[in-house]
């Protein structure tokens, strides 16, 4: 059990043979100093140090280092040893930190012999000091005891050895100085410095390191090259996990919460129903386990700590003067706060919005979560509109029902003012919740105007001028927009409807009459050519927020009907294949995705994805098929069903582009394929449901603007990637 | 300052300096009673409930519970069930979150509830506590102790309501029986 001391804390040792390791950000000096009785040190020969690194029981390195490691034997130190002082120095010389405050807090730890660490401490709360006692080894009744000491000198070794009663202390800081210096031709490389951001809590390995340059490279000699230190390199672990913004509300009414339950009582039932969501997933933020790392993003937060950090990343919270009791390396999991937080209100107005102020470990993330947080607070503020409004109605309702059936007011002016003041009730009620609702729609609409102009692509409408600087990713975001949503209350407040990748369900474009439709004739436009421009739409964007070559498109358009539509991503190539035609088409689509599902599940379920074939492509699938079941027989609509069924888990994904009444042939047998399907309409049309209140959305297709060739160039950009990357 | 209410004592959630609070937490603990006699060790678990229960008028118009946790408007919320108690040691095992700035317009009354689930008396419950705390800075408002248990299984505790522009909270310590709120809805209603 490793005892972590603070300040002026101390700790019995059990061991005499000893070994002090030292790790810092940046390369010091150690020296041990061995003092008397009367608490000085009697001489220059005394003390152990770079240039003369060795004393009867006593060793330290010749160098300066970032890492030190000490041996100290107790038992061979003379009885008129009272204590042995550890001493840290900054090594001074062109390019290197002047004052401990600008670097990482230095770690000591005392060991045994068998390397099991007996007591550590982290020197905090230094500033201007270059040099500081970081431990004292003293004798206590014929026992040995270390104690934290972490105090610091500002005039450096000298001022330091001064101190400990050397009367030399001058000159023998001078012949440290020149050692060190000699050593400097065999000092290590050292990693870059710490920039100096207190009160920041302290990065974990392979932070956003932005100063590869370090001062110190320069001074490793080229005879001993020395690779970085593996903390420096080692890629940080991402967590995976984060609170999740908005918790799906379990919707239970409360009419009859208690339906179903068991009699026993020993337990609640847990989760009575599955809230109807839009992507089908729960709106938990975290990031999808597929091993994808985290995106930097400049300013960002640095990823938290996982653990695993070396205790010379460690910077002290912002102490200055007095003695910091938090101990140093006990840190919270809290991730850092955002960069950039909303200020603080004015007095009596609400804050004004800023894009990204939410959680997250990174923008991309802090945007979801963001654009999640005001998807909740929209369906909430209106449900409290919708339920107050409600009330208003029937109590007016009642009232009035009272005043009729009072025999009193139907004589006389009495009914009809009760029926006017019933009405001013209703009225007043309603104009208050029109007011609330009022106030925070427009909170709702200043942070969406904020936050739509810095969505990056993948979240963004294709009217978005984002479009225009696009480049292919490098990484899978955590989702994609497929369309807005808005309410009846507040038609021009759009949100984005951000679906999780990779997709856990298939999509079906509606391209039936089912309602909504005598708009889209009005324009005269073909419903199934709109449900196919819709489809191509979202197959754009999904090939553009992929990596290139990380996301496949198959088409299958038996009579090739939707050739006028499909044109974009035709010409520009980024098909898989040309759309397959004919029912020897369709055979031939559905079999080798059904093959590739087949192989990639027996590899999963057999614990070998390793043993798929070398150079296996393992990008994402997506099959758009037009005009179902024109050219599927029944072979071909029992594989479609396997699709629908076995395809998401393995990456193979369903776009059905059809009528259900074109199906209705085959009866109730596909009801569980268009169930299993996420519904998605090519005309504005309210059948998605949000997943804490239920009210129905109103769901709007991406559309790319008239007259806007931002759809072809995108495509174009991700045919060039692909090309780049030779498939 | 902390208040220790007694049955039907009223205090007003007006700030000293004028201001409303904004948000308050209804936070409840307790700890199960120690068995007497053999197998002292063996642990009793007691599952106590904490609801609040939306009035507008008269009408019960939302409920906020271990199986709603939010109110669908969103300003009440529930921080989760919590089966076993003692938890926190004299801490909150259960709280309701009450943003009191976006309870709809609509909505008056909020009554909070506690019902033991498991069935147990409040004779086997110890330290058992219900109090108000202003979430915006920690501060306990008032605290009801669920003195002298009875034989019951369920109390109104207290209501929070609207006075004026703003709010006031009473205590009720009306104790009832019943598993869950709905059983409480008859002891309720005396007190709307």
């Amino acid at each position: 059990m490793t005892a972590e001391l603070v300040r002026g804390q101390n700790h019995p040792l059990s061991e005499v043979r000893l070994e002090v390791r030292i790790s810092a950000g940046t390369p010091v000096v150690a020296a041990l100093t061995v003092v008397g009785e009367n608490g000085r040190v009697s001489g220059a020969d005394r003390v152990a140090h770079p240039g003369a690194p060795a004393l009867p029981g006593l060793e330290v390195s010749r160098q300066a280092a970032a890492e030190h490691r000490l041996a100290v034997d107790l038992a061979a130190l003379p009885e008129t040893v009272h204590r042995v002082d550890v001493l840290l120095a900054l090594p001074g010389g062109p390019g290197a930190p002047a004052r401990f405050g600008a670097v990482a807090a230095p770690f000591v730890a005392v060991t045994g012999l068998s390397g099991a660490a007996l007591a550590d401490y982290t020197i905090t709360g230094l500033d201007a000091e270059s040099a500081v006692i970081a431990l004292e080894l003293y004798r206590r009744r014929d026992a040995w005891k270390v104690r934290a000491v972490g105090q610091g000198y500002a005039g450096g070794l000298a001022e330091l050895l001064t101190d400990q009663g050397l009367a030399e202390a001058h000159l023998l800081a001078r012949t440290i100085e020149e050692a060190v210096a000699r050593g400097v031709a065999r000092s290590v490389s050292a990693p870059p410095p710490q920039p100096a951001d207190p009160g920041r809590s302290p990065r974990p390995a392979a932070s956003d390191r932005t100063a590869p340059a370090a001062p110190q490279t320069a001074r490793t000699a080229p005879t001993a090259p020395q690779p970085a230190r593996p903390e420096g390199t080692a890629p940080a672990a991402t967590p995976t996990q984060t609170a999740p913004q908005g918790a799906p509300a379990i919707p239970a009414r409360p009419g009859s919460p208690y339906d179903g339950q068991g009699a026993d009582g020993a337990a609640h039932p847990t989760v009575p129903q599955q809230p109807l969501h839009p992507d089908g997933t729960a709106p938990h933020p975290s990031r999808p386990a597929d091993g994808s790392t985290q995106p930097a993003v400049p300013g960002g937060p640095a990823a938290p700590d996982t653990g695993g950090a070396a205790g010379d990343e460690t910077r002290p919270a912002g102490t200055t003067g007095g003695i910091d009791y938090n101990h140093p390396r006990r840190r919270t999991t809290a991730p850092p706060p955002p960069p950039q937080a909303a200020p603080p209100a004015a007095p009596g107005g609400p804050a004004h919005p800023v894009a990204g102020d939410a959680a997250g470990w990174s923008m991309d993330e802090r945007l979801y979560n963001q654009v999640w947080g005001m998807f909740e607070d929209l369906a909430r503020t209106v449900a409290a509109y919708r339920s107050a409004v409600d009330f208003a109605d029937s109590r007016r309702e009642k009232e009035l029902d009272e005043a009729l059936s009072d025999p009193r007011s139907r004589i006389g002016g009495q009914g009809d003012a009760a029926r006017e003041a019933a009405r001013a009730r209703h009225s007043e009620l309603v104009e208050r919740a029109r007011e609330v609702l009022d106030r925070d729609l427009a909170q709702l609409t200043a942070e969406s105007e904020v936050v739509e102009p810095a969505l990056p692509p993948a979240y963004a409408g294709w009217d978005n001028p984002v479009w225009h600087g696009y480049r292919v990713p490098m990484e899978i975001p955590m989702a994609a927009r497929l369309g807005d949503l808005h309410l009846p209350e507040a038609p021009d407040l759009r949100i984005p409807m951000l679906l999780r990748l990779p997709l856990e369900r298939g999509l079906w474009i509606d391209s039936g009459g089912s309602g909504g439709f005598d708009d889209a004739s009005a324009d005269g436009a073909d419903p199934r050519h709109l449900a196919m421009e819709t489809a191509v739409s979202l197959a754009a964007r999904l090939l553009a927020v992929y990596p290139a070559g990380e996301f496949g498109v198959h088409v299958i358009d038996p009579a090739g009907s939707a050739a006028r539509a499909l044109a974009p991503l035709v010409d520009t190539g980024v098909l898989a294949g040309p759309p397959a035609r004919g029912a020897a088409g369709v055979e031939d689509v559905l079999s080798r995705l059904t093959s590739r599902v087949d192989l990639v599940q027996m590899a999963l379920r057999g614990g070998a994805s390793d043993a798929l074939p070398p150079g296996y492509d393992t990008s994402e699938q997506l099959l758009i098929v037009n005009d179902f079941p024109h050219g599927f027989d029944d072979r071909a609509v029992t594989r479609l069903r396997y699709l629908a069924d076995e395809g998401p888990s393995v990456g193979v994904h369903l776009m059905m582009v059809a009528a259900r009444e074109d199906a209705s042939g085959y009866g109730p047998l596909l009801d569980p394929l268009w169930r299993s399907l996420l519904r998605l309409t090519p005309v504005p049309d309210d059948h998605l449901a949000d997943p804490w209140v239920g009210h129905a959305w109103t769901y709007l297709p991406p559309r790319v603007p008239q007259g806007s060739q931002v759809l072809r160039q995108v495509l174009a950009q991700v045919a060039d990637g692909r090309r780049d990357l030779g498939r | 300052m902390t208040v220790n209410l007694t049955k039907g004592q009223a205090i007003s959630l007006q700030k000293n300096d004028g201001g409303s609070l904004s948000a308050v937490r209804m936070g409840l603990g307790w700890q199960a009673a120690p068995r007497r006699g053999l197998f002292g060790s063996r642990t009793r678990e007691i599952d106590l409930d904490a609801s609040a229960v939306l009035f507008a008028g008269k009408e019960p118009v939302d409920v906020v519970f271990f199986r709603h946790l939010v109110s669908d408007d969103g300003s009440v919320r529930h921080t989760g069930d919590n089966l076993v108690g003692g938890v926190g040691q004299g801490g909150d095992d259960e709280a309701i979150l009450v943003d009191l700035q976006r309870v709809p317009v609509h909505i008056d009354q909020v009554v909070f509830t506690v019902n033991s689930f498991t069935g147990q008396t409040f004779q086997e419950v110890q330290n058992a506590f219900c109090r108000l705390v202003d979430e915006t800075n920690g501060q306990e408002l008032a605290r009801y102790t669920l003195a002298g248990g009875g034989d019951y299984t369920a109390q109104v505790m207290a209501k929070v309501h609207r006075a004026g522009a703003g709010w006031s909270m009473t205590a009720l310590g009306v104790p009832a029986n019943g598993r869950t709120f709905q059983d409480l809805m008859p002891a309720i209603w005396p007190h709307l």
